[in-house]
């Protein structure tokens, strides 16, 4: 299968929503494309597993490689693993499902006009980015889609936005930008201390992998490549857009941003920063452990505090991503799929729970709890898709929030020594304190008494809003009852990034 | 038939019936999803008692030993390591007598909240969740594997949750709720860590290897968890206590069970099903399962046994006091669990001193009965009556007969008067304590007599009393309200008969269950003298009852406010937890951590407005740049260059 279709059907898409007129067509153009590529992606792993069963072990399939600028040794090199399918589904849902949400078109700029062929082109184009990043091989080529996933970030805020809009797309660019900043120090540090053999450098990740870069150089830029894409992946402390961006952006702006942009940094600390450097790896790890359980208890206990519907979902991914930071930075294979699985948990988790925060607004007008009361009397769809996205996020099993979890907890738990296992204690503790928000969330919110009488005229979620819900419920069941199947996905990438891992410790 | 054809059928047909009427429940099956739930219960409990017949009495034993069979086992999820988490289905006695008595209870109550949910709104909601509890409840006694019992443990945390909070709109049930999960999940994280310790340590999560593992004293994996130790106290220790904790949780014991009364906000049938017969006595029933490996650990059972103690006579100096029949009821389970408990912490494994184990499942057997019958009972008289408050009853003996009677087969049961049920499980409970710690014993006999006068207290308070004129149309509910009481109450009359010790015993081998007479006289008059008491302050309607409140001041007080346990947990939660660690950690986030951002931003926009200047445009200014510029570096070349 050609991989580059991945990004090709994604591309066109968007291209086409440019030339659409009205909303009508545009979202229809938007719909079909979004539904191709989410097809496309079963295909995909379809053919996927065709091709393991066929015995194909290597560590990469449907690769292309081809020259993109040879002076600087840049490849547009592409291939996936089990990893990178992972992501590939967890993107198509994503867009998919974002696409049926805005299919209203609520969110009008400031100046009231709908903008929506803009809205949706960026949309899609977002997700071209995402889809890119996550099939490169070569570190040039995936830092090329990772930019250009940030830039619709900006104008989708901005633009689209609510409540302080132009703060937060700034805070939002902003800080992406010094990341990303970061990973091109990072990247380009990597770059120039590759040898291929013949004095050139290389820029091509199976290649580096395949090299030992020396381990002081690795010391040196870990640290870039790391904290550039922890960035994205709401690493402590630089977290902080993730509240403001979430918030301020559009319904499915939040879906992308929360769903797909924050697994780029998670996608990017597994396979550039550990997979290329694993001395860093080692010498690192104790910090990144201490830095995500400060994420994942802090966060949890900043969302006990909040207020407002979104702030309290951009918290708690904050203590979400400490999972996947924790995974990664634990260093044992278990707990690697538990932080590839936390990813895919996530995103499709937080994108069902913005999707309702957004139904929410669109009929309630507010997003602060206060004002909220008794919706499943009056919205029992809505209320209860948001009760479930709120079990899953308490790692109710069942869903996919505590398969991933537990893999965590079982992988850093096989580290014998103490400092791991106080940590796992630590990061257990969030389920108590998770399950205090999310109850209270549920209980003020959707339960009780009706807040207010107008509330009671309000309608159910239309035909769109319930399809894009039940997908990604679908989504989260069928990770969280049957989990095998994403075990097995993800199992083989992760062993190849723990041999790398493990030779260290065998240099050593 | 082979166990392995039908036995997934048992848990699999409630999860159907659950996935069925959660979907379709609202538009397809209107009025016809509590035939729907009873059906597919009433198939699930034919499977089960079938299951038992074959295991107890065809095929389960060995050598007249009870084997543990697992007709049905799949890997659920593969870690790296090794070790697994399965999803299976185990039989051994105590797996199959809690089979019966889930489906069974569970049955009742479809059942019963045919006529007691009618035309309740979300009736079939209520349907597929009870749908959904059965089957949790039935995944977490068959589970074959450590984590496949956390699991199902939390799903039945999950259902109890929505069942309490069944009527949403009011904020008592979504509280009361909340708090049951919340405290439950606390204990949960307890017991998640307890089987990480395990796993860890025994290498393994499937029952049985685990268990054979620890128990072995020549494996590696027992001599490196009893060696190793963690602030001066074993690591197996450490892990059976967090277990046990968690079981403490859902076991509402002291001091964890502050959620069960306030879950009391559910509805009454719900009572009956999770908060009396089944998911609270999980807690018990974990303990029981992992028994070989705690019977090796005294520190560990010393804490079972005396948490248990405590609770039982706790809870029944509370229940003395309170006015709501639910929450008496509530205080009471807690009360009978405590002995299941000590019951359990008092036993070792094998023969004679195994009585305790034998004992603590028999109670746990015959508690199932006569509790659900107690709830259901409560249930009639309050859909009657439409009010919870011991006061707003009396007299009503005359107006609903059946359910009169049944609550008094259950109350002489619960208070052990023979030959009732009750009477012959408690009478082994107290052997087994009396055997082994006579402070034990002194607990749960003076309990004893405290159960008799609490229960009586109702029995005397709702029954008789000062007679309440009801509208002469008042009568008790439909047929399929009372079919259950009935059923139920032949079950406590008959239960206490069944030879206990030849089909569940510690080592699984026959058990002659020690009958006693001298031994059973102290428990009887203790019984005697509180039914006695009830039923002179009780029967007529007097002032003695105030006059002993006020002789008693300060102890009647406490005990009425629950010993302010409740106080003391808001105090930590609403106190500590929200002022001192969660407003903190939100005003950081926002003033220190976001501020610094803010900072770096703020100065940078600062120090460019400060260079913009700089960048006049106007070419004179340039030059000037330009020329001092070069004067500088010419001073510094002529200076450096030597």
């Amino acid at each position: 299968m050609n991989l580059n279709l991945i990004i090709i059907i994604p591309l066109l898409t968007s291209i086409a929503v440019l030339f659409c007129k009205g909303l009508k067509q545009v979202r229809m153009i938007s719909l079909i494309g979004a539904a191709i590529q989410l097809i496309l992606s079963f295909v995909l792993l379809y053919a996927y597993w065709q091709e393991r069963a066929a015995g194909n072990t290597s560590t990469f399939i449907f690769e292309y490689n081809v020259a993109w600028y040879a002076p600087l040794h840049i490849n547009y090199h592409i291939g996936i693993d089990g990893i990178s399918m992972a992501m590939i589904l967890l993107t198509s849902f994503i867009v998919l499902t974002g696409v049926l949400v805005s299919w209203k078109m609520p969110a009008r700029t400031s100046g009231g006009e709908m903008l929506s062929k803009e809205f949706f082109f960026l949309l899609l184009f977002l997700g071209v980015g995402a889809y890119g990043f996550f099939i490169s091989l070569d570190l040039f080529t995936l830092f090329f889609f990772l930019e250009l996933a940030v830039i619709p970030k900006f104008l989708l805020i901005g633009i689209w936005g609510s409540g302080k809009k132009e703060y937060s797309a700034m805070k939002l660019a902003l800080m992406l930008m010094g990341g990303s900043a970061l990973v091109f120090v990072g990247l380009a540090g990597l770059f120039f201390n590759t040898n291929t053999g013949d004095g050139t450098h290389t820029f091509d990740i199976l290649q580096i992998a395949q090299m030992h870069i020396p381990v002081e150089v690795q010391k040196l830029f870990f640290p870039f490549a790391f904290i550039g894409f922890g960035v994205f992946g709401a690493l402590f402390p630089f977290h902080t857009w993730v509240p403001d961006g979430h918030s301020s952006a559009p319904t499915a702006a939040s879906m992308f941003l929360a769903g797909i942009s924050m697994k780029l940094g998670g996608y990017g600390c597994l396979r550039v920063a550990t997979f290329l450097m694993p001395d860093a790896a080692h010498y690192y790890s104790w910090i990144i452990i201490v830095v995500s359980c400060i994420a994942i208890l802090y966060g949890a206990f900043a969302t006990m505090m909040q207020t407002d519907l979104k702030y309290i979902n951009a918290y708690s991914s904050v203590s979400h991503c400490g999972f996947v930071l924790l995974g990664i930075g634990i260093l044992t294979q278990t707990a690697l799929v538990g932080a590839v699985m936390q990813m895919v948990s996530h995103g499709l988790m937080t994108a069902l729970f913005f999707a309702c925060i957004g139904m929410i607004y669109d009929r309630t007008h507010t997003r602060q709890m206060s004002e909220l009361g008794g919706l499943l009397k009056v919205m029992p769809f809505i209320s209860t898709t948001f009760v479930i996205a709120g079990l899953c996020s308490l790692g109710l099993p069942g869903f996919s929030g505590f398969v991933a979890e537990v893999t965590v907890f079982m992988g850093s738990w096989e580290q014998t020594d103490v400092f791991y296992k106080i940590a796992t204690i630590v990061a257990c503790a969030s389920i108590v304190v998770t399950a205090v928000y999310i109850l209270r969330t549920i209980g003020k919110a959707i339960l009780g008494p009706l807040e207010k009488n107008q509330y009671s005229l309000l309608k159910d979620a239309g035909w769109h809003e319930k399809w894009a819900a039940s997908l990604l419920i679908i989504g989260i069941v069928a990770i969280g009852v049957v989990p095998f199947w994403l075990n097995h996905l993800i199992g083989p990438g992760a062993e190849t990034i723990m041999s790398n891992i493990k030779n260290v410790t065998i240099i050593k | 038939m082979n166990y392995s054809e039908y036995i997934s059928l048992i848990l699999l047909l409630p999860l159907a019936g659950f996935v069925l009427l959660g979907l379709f429940g609202k538009k397809l099956f209107k009025q016809s999803s509590g035939m729907i739930g009873v059906l597919v219960l009433l198939i699930s409990t034919v499977l089960s008692l079938y299951t038992a017949y074959q295991y107890f009495f065809v095929n389960g034993k060995l050598n007249d030993v009870y084997q543990t069979i697992i007709p049905v086992k799949y890997t659920w999820l593969q870690f790296a390591s090794g070790t697994s988490i399965d999803m299976g289905i185990t039989l051994d006695p105590i797996a199959v007598m809690m089979l019966v008595v889930v489906t069974f209870v569970s049955l009742m109550v479809h059942i019963f909240s045919l006529g007691y949910m009618k035309g309740e709104k979300r009736f079939s909601t209520y349907y597929s969740f009870l749908s959904l509890f059965t089957f949790s409840m039935l995944g977490l006694v068959v589970a074959s594997n450590i984590f496949q019992i956390y699991i199902f443990w939390e799903l039945v945390g999950i259902s109890s949750y929505l069942l309490i909070g069944f009527y949403f709109d009011r904020p008592s049930a979504v509280a009361a709720s909340k708090k049951a999960f919340i405290i439950t999940r606390f204990a949960d994280l307890c017991f998640l860590i307890g089987i990480l310790i395990l796993a860890f340590e025994g290498g393994t999560l499937d029952f049985n290897t685990l268990i054979h593992r620890l128990t072995d004293t020549q494996s590696s994996q027992y001599i490196s968890i009893t060696t190793a130790s963690f602030l001066g106290v074993s690591v197996l220790t450490w892990a059976l206590t967090l277990v046990f904790i968690g079981g403490a949780g859902k076991s509402a014991m002291f001091p964890l069970h502050v959620w069960l009364p306030d879950a009391m906000e559910g509805p009454t049938p719900v009572s009956a099903l999770i908060h009396a017969a089944t998911m609270v006595v999980a807690g018990v029933y974990l303990v029981a399962r992992l028994f070989p490996v705690f019977s090796i650990n005294e520190a560990s059972l010393y804490i079972v046994t005396w948490i248990g103690a405590i609770s039982a006579i706790l809870a029944a100096i509370v229940a003395c006091t309170q006015t709501d029949i639910k929450r008496v009821l509530a205080y009471s389970t807690m009360s009978q669990i405590g002995y299941m408990m000590f019951a359990l912490g008092v036993a070792h494994l094998g023969g004679e001193s195994g009585l305790g184990y034998t004992a603590s499942m028999f109670h746990l057997f015959t508690h199932a009965f006569f509790k659900s019958l107690l709830f259901l009972c409560a249930g009639a008289v309050i859909h009657l009556i439409h009010s919870n408050e011991m006061n707003d009853m009396g007299g009503l003996r005359k107006y609903m007969p059946v359910t009169h009677i049944t609550f008094l087969v259950a109350c002489l049961a619960i208070a052990g008067v023979p030959p009732l049920s009750g009477f012959f499980s408690k009478e082994e409970v107290l052997l087994a304590a009396f055997h082994s710690n006579k402070l034990i014993y002194g607990i749960a006999l003076f309990t004893s007599g405290l159960t008799a006068f609490y229960m009586f207290r109702l029995y005397f308070s709702i029954f008789w009393n000062k007679s309440k004129s009801l509208d002469t149309h008042a009568h008790e509910g439909t047929f399929s309200m009372k079919l259950p009481l009935i059923v139920l109450s032949i079950c406590t009359l008959l239960a206490g008969f069944i030879p206990f010790g030849n089909f569940i015993s510690s080592d699984g081998k026959n058990l002659e269950l020690p009958f006693l007479l001298n031994f059973s006289i102290a428990p009887v008059l203790f019984a005697l003298t509180g039914i006695v008491v009830a039923m002179r302050m009780y029967k007529k309607e007097n002032n003695l009852p105030h006059r002993v409140a006020a002789s008693l001041g300060g102890l009647y007080k406490a005990a009425y406010r629950k010993f302010y346990i409740d106080e003391i947990y808001l105090f930590i939660t609403k106190k500590i937890i929200f002022n001192l660690i969660g407003r903190p950690a939100a005003w950081i986030d926002k003033n220190i951590v976001d501020g610094t951002m803010n900072g770096i931003a703020y100065g940078t926009g600062k120090v460019s407005h400060w260079i913009k200047g700089i960048q006049s445009g106007k070419v004179q200014g340039y030059a000037l740049y330009f020329f001092s510029g070069i004067i500088v570096l010419a001073i510094l070349v002529i200076y450096f260059w030597k």
